[in-house]
C-alpha cells in the first residue's frame, strides 16, 4: 500500500486500515501481510495498492473496494481485472534502478532494505575494495551528477579525495526546490537507506567522517522517514564511530532548508548548512578544495547517491551499458501538467521526448492538442512538437536550450499561453533570486516588467529584441546556475513560439485566452 | 510554569543541544517557529543574544528564507501551491476566488485574524495538481467550489 505524500491526501491511510480489517475479517493474516510502502509512481490514480506475487497494481482504491480486493483476490484468488491499472506502457518503457525498491519495500524497516541486497555495497567496499578502487569503479560507470549540471561523479570524487586538507565533508542535496518536481522526495520516502548507503560509500572513497543531508522543510514525511532510517542505521552500527567493526567512521546529520530555491546551488547550500543566508559565491575555490568551513566537501544530489550502491554491487562496466555512451544510467522524471498519466517515472538516458510524453504519459487529456513540453523546471526550456524525437540526455537538452535540471517534465496543451508560461517562470526566478549579482537581480526584474507590458497590451515590437538581448546577458553574466539558466524559458519560447509574442504585441490577442484579462473576468 | 516559560525552556534546550553554534541557526529558527508560530522581533533579539550573533545576522537569515514567518498567521491558514504543475492546472484561478471571497490578498490575513492566505512554491504533490492546503489537510485535484466550501466549513468550526 503506497503511503507516500502522493497517495496520503487521497485517503491512503483509511484504505490501509480497511485492508488490515479485511485481512482479519477473512482470517487470512497468515497468508497476507499488509505493508506500507513508498511510491509506485502512478500518483494520478492513487491510492495505489500492489499485490504480490504477480505485481498486481490496483488503482483508485477506496476503503470499500479494499474489502472486495481482499475477498476476491486474496481469498478467492480472482484478481479484479477492471480495477487494475491498465496502462502497460507506463511501466514497459521505464527502467527502475534508483527506484528499484520504491513501492516494493516498507521504507520504515531497514530489514526490508537489507533483504533486497541493501548495504551489501558498503560491505563489499569495506571488505574488498580500496578507496581508489571505489572511485575507479564509479568513474568507469560513467555516472554523472543528477542534480542537473551533469558533472562526472567519479571525477568529482577524485578531486575531493586528492585534496590534502582534513576533515572532509559530504553534503547530500535534497533541497528539491524546483516547483513541479518530486523525484527526490519520492526517493527519500520510498527508499531512504539507498541514499544513506550511497553517502557511506562516498565517505569511504573520499575519507570523509561527517555527512549532512540537507532537506526541504516542506517535505515532512520524507524528513520523518530519513530520521528513522538514520536511527536504525546507527543502531546496527552502519553509521557511527566504528562502522561494522572496521574502524571506519561516518555519521549523518539532517539539516533543514527553509524555502529558498537558490539553496540547491552548491555554494549556496554550503552557506545554508553553515547557518547563513543561502547566497552563492564565486568559484574557484571549488567546494572540492574549500567547501564547508573551508574544508574539502563533496556535494551530491541524493539521486546520484542512490545510484552508487548498485554500481558497486554490479560493477561500473555493467552500469555503463545502460543509457547512452556519454550519458549512462537512468534518470527520474516528475511527469506533470496536461498529461494523462502524471507521476514519477525512471527512464534510461536517451529515451525520446515522444516516448515519455505519449507512450508513458499517454498523451494529452480532454481531447486537447499537445503544444509544448517544458523540460528542466523553472529554468528549463519549452520545446515544441518538432523536437519530440529528441533523445533525453544532458548534451541533447543543452543543445536545444533546455536543461536536465532536476528532472521536471511538464506537458502543456493548447490552453497554455507560451508568453504567460515564460512570464510565470520569470516571476519565480525574480522571487528566488538571492540578489547578490546584478544581471540576475536587476536583469530578471526588467524582463518581468517587459512581460507585464506584453500581457496587458502595453508593448512594442522592439520588446522582443530587448528580451532576447537581456536573456543572453543574464545567462552569460550571472554568478550562479540560477541566473545562468533563468532566461531559458524566455529564450526557448522566443525561439520556438515567436508567433505568440508577435500576436500579443501586434494584435493584442492571446490564442489561449490567458492574457489581457481584467481582474473581474478571472 | 507559564506556557511562555515552558516554550522558552524548550527553545533553550535546543540551543544548548546545538552548543549555541552559529551553524545551527536555521535549526533553532525552525524550532522557535514551531513553538511560537511565528518569529517576532523580541524572539529574534533573544536568539541573537543567546547565540552571540549580531541581530542583523539573525534578521538577515530569518528574512531570507520564505519558510520563516515574521507575522502572526490567522487562526486558519489556507496555503495555495503555486508550483508549475499546479499553475498549469489552474491554481491561480482558485486563489483569486479565495481572495475575492474574503477580500484579502496572498500573504495577508483577514482583519479579524480568522483566516490567512499563503502561497507556497511547491509541496511536491504535483501529480494531484492543483493542491490547496486548508490548515493541515491537503486537498488534491482541488476546484474553486471544493476549496471555498472547505474554508467555509473550517471557519464554521467543522
Amino acid at each position: 500500500m503506497c503511503c507516500s505524500s502522493g497517495c496520503a491526501p487521497l485517503g491512503a491511510f483509511k484504505v490501509l486500515k480497511a485492508f488490515e480489517e479485511a485481512v482479519k475479517e477473512f482470517g487470512v493474516e497468515r497468508e497476507c501481510k499488509v505493508a506500507k510502502t513508498g511510491c509506485v509512481g502512478t500518483c494520478s490514480v492513487g491510492p495505489a495498492v500492489v499485490i504480490e506475487p504477480g505485481d498486481f497494481l490496483y488503482q483508485n482504491v477506496t476503503p470499500e473496494t479494499a474489502r472486495e480486493i481482499v475477498r476476491d483476490h486474496i481469498v478467492l484468488g480472482l484478481p479484479m481485472k477492471d480495477m487494475l491499472y491498465g496502462n502497460k506502457a507506463f511501466f514497459e518503457k521505464q527502467h527502475r534502478l534508483v527506484l528499484r525498491n520504491a513501492g516494493k519495500i516498507d521504507p520504515s524497516r531497514i530489514q526490508d532494505y537489507i533483504a533486497m541486497g541493501g548495504y551489501s555495497g558498503i560491505v563489499k567496499c569495506l571488505a574488498t575494495m580500496t578507496p581508489q578502487g571505489v572511485i575507479y569503479e564509479i568513474a568507469t560507470s560513467g555516472l554523472r551528477g543528477r542534480g542537473g549540471a551533469g558533472f562526472p561523479t567519479g571525477q568529482k570524487w577524485g578531486l575531493v579525495a586528492r585534496s590534502h586538507d582534513t576533515p572532509k565533508y559530504i553534503v547530500a542535496n535534497l533541497d528539491e526546490g524546483d516547483p513541479g518536481v518530486f523525484a527526490n522526495r519520492t526517493l527519500a520516502e520510498a527508499d531512504p537507506h539507498a541514499i544513506l548507503e550511497g553517502m557511506l560509500i562516498a565517505a569511504y572513497a573520499i575519507k570523509a567522517e561527517k555527512g549532512y543531508l540537507y532537506i526541504r522543510s516542506e517535505y515532512p514525511l520524507a524528513i520523518q522517514t530519513l530520521q528513522r532510517a538514520i536511527a536504525q542505521a546507527k543502531s546496527i552500527s552502519l553509521l557511527g564511530d566504528n562502522v561494522l567493526d572496521t574502524g571506519f567512521k561516518f555519521d549523518v546529520e539532517l539539516r533543514f532548508g527553509a524555502g529558498a530555491f537558490v539553496a540547491g546551488e552548491e555554494t549556496a547550500i554550503l552557506a545554508s548548512v553553515e547557518g547563513r543566508r543561502a547566497m552563492p559565491r564565486p568559484r574557484p575555490p571549488y567546494p572540492a578544495n574549500s567547501g564547508l568551513w573551508g574544508k574539502p566537501t563533496l556535494i551530491q544530489n541524493v539521486e546520484t547517491l542512490a545510484n552508487i550502491p548498485i554500481i558497486i554491487q554490479n560493477g561500473g562496466a555493467w552500469f555503463s551499458k545502460i543509457g547512452t555512451p556519454r550519458c549512462t544510467g537512468t534518470k527520474c522524471f516528475s511527469l506533470t501538467g496536461k498529461t494523462n498519466n502524471p507521476g514519477l517515472i525512471e527512464v534510461p538516458m536517451g529515451i525520446t521526448l515522444r516516448e515519455v510524453v505519449f507512450d508513458i504519459g499517454g498523451g494529452v487529456p480532454d481531447g486537447r492538442t499537445f503544444k509544448a513540453v517544458l523540460v528542466g523546471g523553472p529554468s528549463g526550456g519549452c520545446l515544441p512538437d518538432t523536437l519530440l524525437e529528441l533523445p533525453i540526455d544532458y548534451d541533447s537538452l543543452t543543445r536545444v536550450g533546455a536543461i536536465m535540471g532536476s528532472g521536471g517534465i511538464v506537458v502543456l496543451d493548447d490552453e497554455s499561453c507560451m508568453v504567460d508560461t515564460a512570464k510565470f517562470f520569470t516571476e519565480f526566478c525574480v522571487d528566488e533570486s538571492c540578489g547578490r549579482c546584478t544581471p540576475c537581480r536587476a536583469g530578471l526584474t526588467r524582463v518581468k516588467e517587459i512581460f507585464d507590458g506584453i500581457t496587458t497590451g502595453n508593448s512594442r515590437m522592439e520588446d522582443i529584441a530587448t528580451l532576447e538581448k537581456s536573456g543572453v546577458y543574464i545567462r552569460d553574466a550571472s554568478l550562479c546556475g540560477l541566473g545562468q539558466t533563468a532566461p531559458n524559458p524566455v529564450l526557448t519560447t522566443l525561439r520556438y513560439f515567436r508567433d505568440e509574442y508577435v500576436e500579443h504585441i501586434r494584435d493584442k490577442t492571446c490564442r489561449a485566452g490567458k492574457c489581457f484579462k481584467k481582474e473581474e473576468e478571472v | 510554569m507559564s506556557n511562555d516559560d515552558s516554550r522558552r525552556a524548550m527553545l533553550e534546550k535546543v540551543m544548548k543541544d546545538h552548543g549555541y553554534q552559529e551553524s545551527a541557526l536555521l535549526e533553532i529558527l525552525h524550532k522557535a517557529q514551531e513553538l511560537y508560530g511565528y518569529l517576532d522581533k523580541e524572539l529574534l533579539m533573544d536568539i541573537s543574544g543567546s547565540l552571540n550573533l549580531p541581530p542583523s545576522h539573525v534578521f538577515g537569515v530569518a528574512t531570507f528564507y520564505s519558510f520563516f514567518k515574521l507575522k502572526r498567521s490567522g487562526e486558519h491558514v489556507i496555503t495555495g501551491c503555486m508550483g508549475t504543475a499546479c499553475y498549469v492546472k489552474g491554481a491561480d484561478e482558485i486563489l483569486k476566488a479565495v481572495e475575492r471571497e474574503y477580500n484579502i490578498k496572498r500573504g495577508e490575513s483577514t482583519p479579524d485574524g480568522k483566516l490567512s492566505l499563503l502561497v507556497t512554491r511547491c509541496i511536491g504533490a504535483c501529480a494531484m495538481a492543483p493542491t490547496i492546503i486548508v490548515d493541515d489537510e491537503v486537498i488534491a485535484k482541488a476546484t474553486k467550489e471544493v476549496v471555498l466550501q472547505r474554508i467555509k466549513q473550517v471557519l464554521g468550526g467543522t
